[in-house]
C-alpha cells in the first residue's frame, strides 16, 4: 500500500523559495503565475492491509516526524 | 566543580569548539557525550552544538530531537539545569519542543558567514550572566536557516515575557535591516524557555573566545554559563 504525505507552509508563513522560483518564471515570461509555494512529497510504502490503516499510519507518521506544525500542514492520500 | 556535557550528534562539527572554549579557556570539566547515550546523570549543564546533525535532513534538528540523549536533556531542561543550543542546537531545541518557533532558510536564501552585532536583552540568562544589560557584543553566524519565525500571538509572548536574550542590531545598538541579514523576526538571535533555564541562539560564540579569533567577546558567554551554572548548583 502507499501512502503519500505532502506537506506545505502554512499560509500565513513567507516562502523566500517559492518567491525566487515564482520570480524565475516570470523571467521566462510566464505572466499568467501570480504566486508559487514550495512544499514536499514523501512516498511511504506500507505493509498495512487497509486503506484506513494505511492513512491512519501516515497521518501519525506526518504529525509525529514529517511535518513541524509550527511551520507546516500536511495532507494524505492513500493509493490503492 | 560543575561538568559540562556536550551533546555530539552524527554531523555536529562544533563540539570541539565548545569543549576548548570551556576546559582550555576557562579551566572548566567539559566532555563529549555521544547521542545515543541516554543519561546525562552527574552533569551539571548540556550544551547542543552547532553543524549538521544527521545531515540536517528533513528539516534542521528534526532527525536529531528522536536521538536518545534528546531524552535526557529534556529531563535537565525539566531540572532547571541549564540547557544551551548554539545554532544547530538552537533549532534541535525548537525541534524538540524545548524552545518556541522554528527557523525558516534566510531571507537571502544564502548561507550566512559573518560577524554581527547582538544586544544582550536581559542580563540574567545562563548566556549573559556577565554581560550589561543592553550590552553589545560582536559574534559570528554561520548558517542557512536562522530566519527565526513564530507567529504572532508566540512573538507577542516572548516579547512580554522578556524572553528574548539576544537581538540582531548593528555596532551603535540599534536595529535595522542591514544587521538582520537572514530575516529573523523582530530580528530575534536567542531566546529562553519560559523557566529561564533554556536558551537558543543562532551566533557560534565558540567561534570567537580569544582576541586571536577576531574577538573575545564569546568569552564571555561561556563566563555567563559557568557563572549561571555554579550559581543555581
Amino acid at each position: 500500500m502507499k501512502a503519500n504525505v505532502i506537506i506545505k507552509l502554512k499560509s500565513a508563513v513567507h516562502d523566500p523559495q517559492g518567491e525566487t522560483i515564482g520570480h524565475a518564471l516570470a523571467g521566462l515570461e510566464y505572466d499568467q503565475v501570480t504566486s508559487v509555494r514550495q512544499g514536499k512529497i514523501f512516498e511511504l510504502t506500507l505493509d498495512v492491509s487497509s486503506k484506513e490503516e494505511a492513512a491512519s499510519m501516515a497521518r501519525e507518521i506526518a504529525e509525529r516526524v514529517l511535518s513541524n506544525p509550527v511551520l507546516e500542514v500536511f495532507e494524505v492520500e492513500v493509493e490503492d | 566543580m560543575p561538568r559540562f556535557a556536550v551533546c555530539v550528534f552524527p554531523g555536529s562539527n562544533c563540539e570541539e569548539d565548545v569543549q576548548y572554549a570551556l576546559q582550555n579557556v576557562l579551566g572548566e570539566l567539559a566532555e563529549l557525550v555521544w547521542h545515543k547515550e541516554s543519561s546525562l546523570a552527574g552533569y551539571d549543564a548540556a550544551i547542543l552544538p552547532g553543524g549538521f546533525a544527521h545531515g540536517d535532513y528533513l528539516r534542521v534538528g528534526a532527525i536529531a530531537r528522536f536521538s536518545p540523549i534528546m531524552d535526557a536533556v529534556r529531563a535537565m531542561a525539566d531540572d532547571g539545569k541549564p540547557v544551551i543550543g548554539i545554532c544547530n542546537g538552537f533549532q534541535m531545541l525548537q525541534e524538540a519542543g524545548l524552545l518556541p518557533g522554528a527557523m525558516l532558510r534566510n531571507q537571502t536564501l544564502t548561507y550566512i558567514c559573518r560577524y554581527l552585532y547582538l544586544r544582550a536583552e536581559r542580563a540574567d540568562s545562563p548566556m549573559t550572566q556577565t554581560l550589561a544589560n543592553g550590552e553589545i557584543v560582536r559574534i559570528p553566524i554561520g548558517h542557512a536557516d536562522g530566519n527565526f519565525y513564530a507567529d504572532d500571538e508566540t512573538l507577542d509572548t516572548l516579547e512580554r515575557d522578556s524572553r528574548v536574550v539576544f537581538r540582531y542590531v548593528n555596532e551603535a545598538g540599534e536595529r535595522d535591516e542591514s544587521s538582520n541579514p537572514n530575516g529573523a523576526a523582530h530580528a530575534i538571535a536567542g531566546i529562553t524557555n519560559e523557566q529561564g533555564n533554556v536558551v537558543g541562539l543562532m551566533p557560534h560564540p565558540d567561534r570567537c573566545y580569544e582576541p586571536e579569533l577576531g574577538t573575545d567577546d564569546g568569552r564571555k558567554l561561556f563566563e555567563s554559563l559557568v557563572a549561571w551554572t555554579k550559581d543555581h548548583a
